[in-house]
Parts: structure tokens; C-alpha cells; sequence
């Protein structure tokens, strides 16, 4: 019973893992890549931990990889979060068919603020 | 908090008492001790702790079913040869206000497939997404205004 669990996490994980990876090759612009790559591999990477802890199915272990999910839950989407804003201010395209940019003109590129809406910059230089 | 700390520590020791440090073991020793702590409370609910705790359950299995659904939606555009996205970013006016509500919303979103949060706009208003299926711009912002937004200003509120 704790076998074929641990089987069917196990193989649940690494299909997300497989097309996490895949979704890195197929997908046409970085936003969507890194949309596929964190969530997928966050994803498998909990279900693998899950299928060893019900493996093993010890204390040690199971606190282990649950701490070791927790990690990876809080720390990838900022990871990702960072790499997709700093692609956005180095002005990675969006992918042709993309179809609609709230935020193409409300960088102020120098200073690096952002205005709520397009037109209140202009108003308001300073920001708040 | 101090009602938080309370239900854990009763916890812990049920956890010693019985001796078995599992997970499975954690859930029936916190609801215990939830229990317990709300029966012995002397004015009803002052700090909000036992309303909130539901709450807090339910954003958490909320967001589980929306990462389930969004994975699978990812999964099959990556699969089929053929692509469904319509990918763009989005500007979400945001009601949220202390750091922590923002943070934990925005990472909510990133976490979830097919959405990426990009920024928060310096005044804090808005918050910036990239997301990869928006079929409506408005039904969109509705549906992380409703889904993600309004569960956890429930909590902190």
C-alpha cells in the first residue's frame, strides 16, 4: 500500500517535472517559460518529496521534506517574480500574439517607479 | 496571535503525549486543541482568532484547487501541438493595503500556473500580472479580485 502510494507520487511529480521542462522548449517568450518552469517544478518537486516521505515514512524524514517543500513554495515565485520583472525593465518582448500590455508605458525607465495608471505620471512626476 | 501560539503549544504537547510525530497526527492534535480553546474562551472571540482560522483553511484549499486546475490547463498547451494562449499583463487595482497581504497575493498568483505577478505599482494600487489565458481583461481582474483578493483580506481583516 505504501509502495504503490509512493509509486504514484513519484510519477506524478516527474510528469511535472517532464513538462515543466518541455514547456521550457515549446513556449515563445520568456514570460510563459518561466510561467511553466517554477510552478511545474515547484509541483514536482513537492510530490517527489511527498512520495519519500511516505516512503520512508519516518519522523526524520518526513519533517525534513516537509520543511524542504515549505522552502521551495516560498522562495520560487520570488525567485521567478525577480527574473520576469527584471526582464520586463530590460524590455524582453512579449510574444507577438500577446494580447494586451497594461504596463508597456508606466515605467518611468530612470527611476525605475511605477504609476498606477498611465496618465497620473504625468501629472504627478514625483510618484507619491 | 497569542490564541495562535496557545493552539500550537497545546498541539505540541498532544503530539508528545501520544507520541507519534506525524503530520496526520499534527491536524488531529491542532483541531483538538482549536477545540478545546474555543470552549474554554471567556468573552466570545475577541481577537477574531476562531473566525479566522476557517478562513484561513479555506484560502488554502482554494488556492490548492486553483493550482491543480491552472496545471493541468498548462499542461495540456504544452502538450498539444496546437496553442490556446492568450497571453498579456494585466493591471489589477489592488484593495490590499499592508505589505504582507500584497506579498502573500502576489506570490499566490506567481505560484499558481500561467500567472506571473511582474510588480506593484510605487503607490501600491496596482498590481501588475502576466497571465497566460485572458479570454475577458475584466472577467479576469474579477476573478482574482474574487478568488485570491477578497479570501485573504477574510483573513487578515
Amino acid at each position: 500500500m505504501q509502495e504503490a502510494v509512493s509509486a504514484i507520487l513519484l510519477i506524478i511529480g516527474s510528469a511535472f517535472m517532464f513538462i515543466a521542462g518541455l514547456g521550457i522548449v515549446r513556449m515563445p517568450d520568456l514570460f510563459m517559460r518561466m510561467s511553466c518552469a517554477t510552478k511545474a517544478s515547484t509541483l514536482g518537486v513537492g510530490f517527489i518529496l511527498l512520495a519519500l516521505a511516505v516512503h520512508f515514512g519516518q519522523f526524520g524524514v518526513s519533517s525534513r521534506a516537509t520543511a524542504t517543500i515549505i522552502f521551495v513554495v516560498v522562495t520560487a515565485p520570488v525567485a521567478a517574480h525577480m527574473i520576469g520583472r527584471s526582464a520586463y525593465i530590460v524590455q524582453v518582448p512579449l510574444w507577438k500574439n500577446s494580447i494586451i500590455d497594461h504596463l508597456c508605458d508606466r515605467y518611468d525607465r530612470c527611476k525605475l517607479e511605477l504609476g498606477s495608471y498611465a496618465h497620473e505620471r504625468t501629472d504627478d512626476p514625483g510618484g507619491d | 496571535m497569542k490564541t495562535l501560539l496557545l493552539n500550537l503549544l497545546l498541539t505540541i504537547a498532544w503530539m508528545a503525549l501520544t507520541g507519534q510525530f506525524l503530520l496526520s497526527n499534527f491536524i488531529v492534535g491542532f483541531a483538538v486543541a482549536y477545540l478545546i480553546l474555543w470552549l474554554a474562551q471567556v468573552e466570545a472571540d475577541p481577537s477574531g482568532y476562531f473566525a479566522r482560522v476557517p478562513k484561513m483553511i479555506a484560502l488554502l484549499t482554494f488556492f490548492l484547487w486553483e493550482l491543480i486546475k491552472a496545471n493541468l490547463k498548462v499542461a495540456y498547451d504544452v502538450l498539444s501541438p496546437k496553442w490556446h494562449m492568450r497571453p498579456g499583463v494585466v493591471a489589477i487595482p489592488l484593495e490590499l493595503t499592508s505589505d504582507l497581504e500584497i506579498t502573500l497575493l502576489a506570490n499566490l498568483i506567481t505560484l499558481t500556473p500561467g500567472t506571473l505577478s511582474l510588480d506593484v505599482s510605487t503607490d501600491r494600487k496596482v498590481l501588475y500580472v502576466h497571465s497566460m489565458y485572458i479570454d475577458d481583461v475584466n472577467e479576469f481582474q474579477r476573478q482574482i479580485k474574487d478568488g485570491f483578493e477578497r479570501r485573504i483580506r477574510e483573513v487578515f481583516q
